[in-house]
């Protein structure tokens, strides 16, 4: 009984990468492997001013000193650094102010993976979505920069961010993930290309959701891109962020940072669809995908809330992170994460309760299928001076067949008596009831999957904005989905 | 005829629980099958219905000419087969809307139509509803998740009224249900009841069978139908129960 469902599991896992296409884009390269002059002829790239160049040589040589983390549940083969490009950039790129000057090869690529820019903008004021691009490391196009800054947001590249508002910058880089956090946060600051930056001002509720794709194309490149998210008092932003990569047989290393910063009573919603090329079937290729996320409340009242539906990648390392400084501020995090065939992801979140009554709800979801190996690994510290904080946790597991794994390893330390925290953990299979049940309607088992796997992950996928949550819901099933026999 | 079946062995694990069912249905018709607890009705009914975890060891199912057994459980219910469980299973977080938009557009697409627009979708629906009396509440909710005994039941009768199939089994779908319940029900099914459609109603209850008249009744005892007749063949168990059949096996 056990073995039939299990088989039956297998045959509808076993489904391929989509988004696996190679754009053929005119690129340009930096010199492959690192060192001071691969960071010197990036920031020259760039044209950045002086204490750019500066940030990354710090954390150069502060990389330099560090070792990769080995604690993650997670088997991975050693990087060869030298052997990575750091820095690739579409040539045609240059100074594009309508779309008709972008390169058609990419256009083609976005309407691929569905993202029509040209549409998005037709739309414009209807969708309300305005999105930036990032293909390898340099941002391609952000639409609705002008209505936006009617409001005077500012949303842009972080490398126009550097040209058009240093000081900002300068102010808040670094400030929620500083250089020297993690080997991959180093590494990232040291060579980081691009990405995105938000700026709401004061008082203003941005209009539309933010939202960036990235991707990697080319061939032996890693992708390092930095995004930095300011919502000044009482602001509010929800952003989203879309990805993928091509397939190919190598591993590809995607290290990335998002910085968020939320002063008093602003809001910041943050959802991920993170489906980049997983490897195949036999584990063979995939990115490798180790990201420092973490936002900070810093002033009273404030709220982050991470959203993520994690279905790609050979290997997500991840922790979206909140630090509730702010009195009364909150954190949460909302998580899907699915691994099948040969993927390992270790994932979860760090909840720093540091000011009064903070509250921190953290939901994760994990499924597994195939060899796959999916962790939860999450942190909630509640500081002496944090009285009166709440987190509740609920961590769910489903397994679908009998080769995956699935781990939760919290971690709660709780530093004063007024505080409560709460954890839930549960592991459940799909069984061949329901399953049979839905065939029975004439629903496939393909189908059928995917129906209950969005079902339970249900919880999660409301928390995403209507945009993306039909994407994500579509990109559950069929990173599940394959041919039934 | 729509459905017969010859000589049908079948078990789970090496374990017969099926020893030579013979039953033939007719389009048109209602049968009630009764038999004692244990003897075989549910397996009956999932192995027509295509359940993979029991095995057929002998026999055959025909079913509009068709050979059953080469049909995949999905095939079989978009041919027309329904079975309205014993057991409705929960789904968590699946509304009843998205199950049956789901299976609706599957069935559509085995048949070489389009889609339903999701208009006329729960338009249906709302139709349908009326149909088996059921209250609106009921399918915003998860498919059968908190659902007590009896709107599961009813929930069954509900999703046999969006299918429309040519075949229907219903397993104890009187189980666990009120009076009320009861006659939500039986109207449900003689609302659907059309000439070229058939039931098969396996119950406990004669009283069933006061609502949803059965034009043969047959009795599964130890994996084989023994005794069959017309719908006071029922009052005759209702008044004896199983011993006489038990003693004439013997
Ligand atoms: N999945 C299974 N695994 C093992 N044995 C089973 C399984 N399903 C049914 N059986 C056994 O097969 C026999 C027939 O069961 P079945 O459910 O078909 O009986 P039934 O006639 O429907 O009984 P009831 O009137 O109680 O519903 C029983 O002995 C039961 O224990
Ligand atoms: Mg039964």
């Amino acid at each position: 009984m056990e073995s039939e469902a299990n088989k039956i599991l297998d045959e509808v896992t076993q489904g391929d990468y989509k988004y696996g296409f190679v754009t053929d884009i005119d690129t340009e390269f930096a010199p492959t492997g690192l060192s001071e002059s691969t960071i010197r002829y990036i920031s020259a790239k760039k044209n950045e001013p002086d204490f750019m160049l500066e940030f990354r040589l710090k954390a150069y040589r502060h990389w330099l000193t560090m070792t990769q983390p080995k604690w993650a549940h997670l088997n991975i083969a050693p990087i060869n650094f030298q052997e990575i490009i750091f820095y690739a950039a579409p040539k045609k790129k240059k100074e594009v102010s309508s779309l008709d000057e972008v390169d058609p090869e990419l256009l083609a690529t976005f309407n691929k993976l569905g993202i029509s820019l040209d549409e998005q903008k037709k739309l414009a004021g209807v969708t309300s979505v305005a999105v930036d691009a990032v293909i390898d490391s340099v941002s391609v196009k952000t639409t609705f920069s002008e209505t936006l800054s009617k409001h005077g947001i500012i949303f842009c590249s972080f490398s126009e961010a550097v040209q058009n508002h240093p000081d900002l910058v300068r102010q808040y880089m670094g400030s929620v993930v500083p250089y020297t956090d993690n080997y991959f946060a180093a590494l990232n600051s040291a060579v980081f290309s691009d990405g995105s930056f938000c700026f709401i001002p004061k008082g203003v509720r941005c209009p539309m959701e933010l939202s960036t794709y990235f991707r990697i194309n080319a061939a032996n490149t890693g992708q390092f891109e930095r995004t930095l998210i300011v919502a000044e008092e009482g602001a509010y932003v929800s952003y989203m962020e879309g990805c993928t990569a091509p397939q190919r047989d190598e591993n590809q290393l995607h290290a990335a940072i998002v910085e968020i910063v939320a002063m008093k009573d602003a809001e910041v919603k943050y959802s991920t669809v993170q489906n980049w090329y997983p490897g195949d079937k036999n584990g063979l290729g995939g990115i490798y995908n180790f990201v420092t996320k973490r936002g900070i409340c810093k002033g009273s009242n404030s709220k982050i809330s991470w959203t993520q539906v994690e279905t790609g990648s050979a290997i997500t390392w991840k922790y979206p992170s909140c630090i509730l400084l702010g009195d009364n501020s909150v954190g949460e995090f909302y998580s899907v994460a699915v691994t099948n065939n040969y993927q390992q992801a270790d994932t979860g979140t760090k909840m720093m309760h540091l000011g009064k009554n903070t509250r921190s709800t953290i939901i994760s979801k994990g499924i597994s299928a195939g060899n796959s190996n999916n962790s939860y690994r999450g942190l909630v510290r509640i500081s002496k001076n944090a009285l009166n904080s709440r987190n509740y946790s609920q961590c769910d597991s489903l397994l679908l067949g009998a080769r995956c794994g699935a781990h939760t390893y919290p971690y709660i330390q709780v530093d004063n008596k007024s505080s409560i925290v709460e954890h839930e953990a549960t592991t459940s299979k799909i069984s061949e009831d329901q399953l049979f049940y839905c065939q029975q309607r004439g629903i496939s088992a393909e189908s059928a999957i995917g129906l209950i796997v969005n079902g339970y992950a249900k919880e999660v996928l409301k928390q995403l904005p209507m945009e993306f949550a039909v994407e994500a819901q579509k990109l559950l099933s069929i990173s599940l989905e394959g041919s039934v026999g | 005829m729509l459905l017969s079946i010859k000589n049908l062995h079948a078990g789970i694990n090496g374990k017969e629980i099926l020893r030579g069912v013979n039953l033939e249905v007719n389009k048109g018709e209602v049968h009630a099958i009764m038999g004692p607890n244990g003897t075989g009705k549910s397996t009956l009914a999932s192995v027509i219905a295509g359940r993979e975890v029991f095995d057929v060891t002998g026999g055959e199912i025909l079913y509009q000419g068709k050979d059953l057994q080469k049909l995949s459980i999905e095939d079989r219910a978009r041919e027309g087969i329904f079975l309205g469980f014993q057991y409705p299973v929960e789904i968590p977080g699946v509304s009843i809307t998205n199950f049956m938009r789901t299976a609706v557009n599957e069935i559509r697409k085995f048949k070489g139509l389009d889609q339903l627009p999701a208009g006329e979708f729960l338009r249906m629906m709302e139709e349908r509803k009326r149909l088996v009396e059921i209250t609106s509440n009921l399918t915003n909710r998860s498919v059968n998740e908190g659902f007590s005994g009896g709107e599961k039941k009813k929930n069954e009768i509900f999703q046999m009224a969006m299918l429309e199939p040519t075949l229907a089994i219903l397993d104890e779908t009187d189980s666990g249900l009120d009076i009320d319940a009861l006659r939500i029900v039986a109207n449900g099914v003689n609302k659907l009841r059309r000439p070229d459609n058939a039931f098969v109603v396996i119950t406990h209850y004669q009283r069933l069978l006061d609502y949803i008249v059965p034009d043969f009744v047959h009795v599964l005892f130890q994996g084989k139908i023994v005794k069959s007749g017309g719908k006071e063949l029922a009052l005759e168990l209702e008044e004896k129960g199983y011993d006489w059949i038990k003693k004439e096996q013997e």
